[in-house]
């Protein structure tokens, strides 16, 4: 796996589903090309929906750490 | 036939093909407050992945859209009763099941700001700032005597008919009714 640095880190958590996909896809413009964010969420969905969302948008969901009572993804925008 | 032309020809065969596009088109013609969230709910999730969403509100669904600080008038009896009737607003909906007699519905409301789920005020809110279309059906207006001065201010709101459902529809990856 390739080594990386999260820019910044977005607290999501306590926001059920839609809004940590929406909120990230509002983050995305924010970000420069080949940035990583760390996202924190307290959603189980997001282990799935991160992934879809990212397959779907073109960016890339590089890792998903869970931990008791939050869950950390980090997402690289690739485009 | 040469390979060029073939390739011309595939290529115009493809561009015709149906749900193509990276587009959502949805129906709401429920008026109830559950089917409203899941429709608004996949909309924003929509938009979030990077799809054009264009939302048609028919029948039912157009009660939802009545801004509850607009008054109208010059409406006949019938238009009267039916905005009497009819739920004004998004507010004012309730849910399609253990409504029980507004009991249920208030306790729905309790639990999902409790559980911090984004109400409908919210939902629209995002909606509107994420671009989400959303096309109302003059037709149910005119049937259930709305007005187009008592429908709520949303920033990409349009009248239409079943031909322009049909068009986004046709070149949509995915089509809903809710």
């Amino acid at each position: 796996m390739e080594s990386y640095t999260p820019v910044r880190v977005l607290n999501y958590k306590g926001l059920p589903c839609p809004m940590p996909i929406v909120k990230m896809s509002q983050e995305i413009p924010k970000m420069a090309i080949g940035d990583v964010v760390e996202v924190h969420t307290t959603d189980p969905g997001s282990i799935a929906d991160f992934p879809a969302w990212a397959k779907t948008t073109g960016q890339t969901v590089l890792e998903i750490k869970q931990e008791p009572g939050l869950i950390r993804v980090f997402v690289k925008r690739q485009k | 036939m040469d390979f060029e032309q073939e390739l011309q020809a595939l290529k115009a065969k493809v561009e015709e093909m149906p749900g193509q596009e990276n587009k959502l088109s949805m129906i709401v013609f429920s008026g109830e407050l559950d089917k409203h969230l899941a429709a608004m709910i996949i909309a924003t999730g929509a938009a979030a992945m990077g799809m054009k969403v264009v939302m048609f509100y028919t029948f039912w669904g157009t009660a939802a859209l009545r801004d509850p600080k607009k008054k109208v008038g010059g409406k006949d009896f019938m238009s009267k009763m039916f905005g009497f009737m009819l739920p004004k607003g998004r507010n004012k909906i309730v849910l399609s099941k253990m409504h029980m007699a507004g009991m249920g519905t208030a306790m729905m409301k309790g639990l999902m700001k409790k559980k911090n789920v984004a109400s409908l005020d919210q939902l629209y809110e995002i909606a509107g700032m994420m671009g989400v279309e959303i096309k109302v059906c003059e037709m149910s207006m005119d049937l259930m005597g709305f007005k187009r001065e008592e429908i709520i201010d949303y920033p990409h709101l349009d009248f239409c008919g079943v031909a322009t459902f049909l068009a986004n529809a046709k070149e949509s990856a995915v089509q809903l009714f809710i």
